[in-house]
């Protein structure tokens, strides 16, 4: 089959979840008590609002997977052709990885690869 | 009707020509569309419930207690059981929650495992749609679902869920480069990213044999990394029960939260007949070079049987992985990442490179 066919899949898990949900609405017991709409906290009150700042550090983790991630497409189409160009893909690939192990290092020892 | 278990191409070309000659163009795609939809529906939640069951099994196995065994012989509808019972439980809306966004997540996670679905072989001949790039699709796809993750803990308005959402987002973006180079090194052992070509050239050998000691450290690194992308133990930050009661989906009650239960489960067989179907030679039989009488034993074996066994193997070390070692902490977790499976991967993609240049892989 030709790959218009992804979008049967997507409307088969979308249908799939969103019956399932519907049903579900229609046959669950409903009752209303103020309490119960609390966001879980171990049983006391919130305290406060949740959506405030986080840690730096996930971004961090996020810009560097972005480099190492656009390196793996690219490195992908490579893989495919290696065999068939030989040599010269093998040394481009090494000078290429030289290139991206540094940055690794560089991110390395100005210590982004250390949590907090 | 030409049924046969070893090869399904002729079967599956008879089913579409006899549609054709029975009906008009349109309702022949219509009604293809419909069987196929109901197959993998099928398939989806057979495999989902038997892994939620086996899953129980095997950590019971391992704790040395029975696991569930009263609903049927051996409990095996103790999943089915479970799932009716969370689908008349009452959804609850939590207040000054994302409304829309905590709809949305349940559907993002199921629909990212069905996606995936399509592109995998199954057997000689049975598989969804056949892309030149599966194995690009497969990760791109299955790692769709961290967005599914992220909104359910950034829109359920509960500090555990975010916690548990933003440890699950950093975890899952970073071991998803190792298993991208992990794959980049059998790529370039098969020259195609096809799946169908992948599994083609595996006749003579699996991967894993095939490609000396970087085939095997690259089976190495898949297994830790797809054990982390999808949040299973021992790294299940995202949900550290100890910590942050349910992660990602502590707000998520009844039917929603048995979609992201479901889709665990479903993430698992995925990268777990991913790494079948490319380290372990997907439907193809177990072979040993000279011995012809145990080749043909061998070939006996239906091609189906053979994914499904080597999918459950792998699906099997997960699950001893996560009942054998203790939670890592997420400082520990990105320094196994950042610090040795990456470079470690670089290098092996190399040697794997060189090898392969010359001519020095089976």
């Amino acid at each position: 089959m030709s790959n218009e066919w992804l979008i049967l899949f997507f409307l088969v898990g979308a249908i799939f979840v969103g019956v399932v949900l519907i049903f579900s609405g229609i046959v669950a017991p409903k009752s209303t008590n103020p309490q119960k709409y609390d966001p879980y906290e171990c049983g006391i009150p919130t305290e406060g609002v949740t959506w405030l700042q986080f840690n730096v550090g996930y971004y961090l983790f996020a810009i560097l997977f972005l480099v190492f991630d656009v390196e793996t497409v690219l490195v992908f189409p490579w893989a495919v052709v290696m065999k068939e160009v030989g040599m010269a893909a093998f040394i481009e690939i090494v000078i290429f990885f030289f290139i991206l192990g540094l940055g690794l290092l560089y991110a390395w020892k100005k210590h982004a690869l250390i949590w907090e | 009707m030409p049924f046969d278990i070893y090869n399904f191409t002729s079967f599956t070309q008879w089913i579409d020509s006899s549609l054709h000659n029975a009906m008009s163009p349109f309702w022949t795609a219509l009604t293809e569309m419909v069987i196929i939809g109901v197959l993998v529906l099928m398939f989806y939640a057979v495999v989902g419930l038997f892994l939620v069951y086996a899953e129980r099994k095997v950590c019971a196995f391992m704790q040395n207690r029975l696991g569930p065994n009263r609903v049927g012989p051996f409990g095996i509808f103790q999943t089915i059981a479970d799932l009716v019972k969370l689908l008349f439980v009452e959804l609850i809306p939590i207040k000054n929650a994302d409304g829309f966004l905590f709809n949305l997540a349940p559907f993002i996670v199921i629909i990212a495992g069905f996606m995936a679905i399509a592109a995998i072989p199954f057997a000689n001949g049975l598989h969804a749609i056949d892309m030149n790039i599966g194995v690009l699709y497969v990760i791109a796809v299955s790692s769709m679902g961290v967005i599914g993750v992220l909104l359910a803990g950034w829109s359920s308005n509960n500090k555990y869920s975010l916690i548990g959402a933003m440890r699950s987002g950093a975890q899952i973006i970073s071991y998803e480069l190792s298993v991208g180079l992990a794959l980049i090194t059998i790529v370039i052992l098969a020259g195609s990213m096809q799946l169908s070509v992948i599994v083609e050239a595996q006749r003579d050998g699996w991967f894993i044999f095939k490609g000396h000691i970087p085939a095997f450290i690259a089976f190495i690194i898949f297994l830790i990394s797809s054990t982390a992308e999808t949040n299973r133990g021992p790294f299940d930050l995202a949900e550290a029960e100890s910590e942050l009661t349910a992660g990602y989906h502590t707000e998520y009650s009844g039917i929603k939260f048995a979609f992201f239960f479901l889709a665990e489960y479903m993430n698992m067989f995925i990268v777990a007949s991913i790494a079948a179907t490319i380290f372990l030679g997907g439907w193809m039989p177990f072979h040993v070079g000279p011995w012809v009488g145990f080749n043909h034993i061998m070939d006996f074996i239906p091609p189906f049987v053979w994914y499904i066994g080597k999918t459950f193997f792998v699906i099997f070390l997960m699950m001893w992985f996560k009942w054998t070692f203790p939670r890592l902490r997420i400082d520990q977790l990105l320094t196994l990442e950042w610090k040795y499976l990456l470079p470690i991967n670089l290098v092996n993609v190399l040697i794997m490179a060189f090898l392969v240049l010359m001519g020095w892989h089976f």
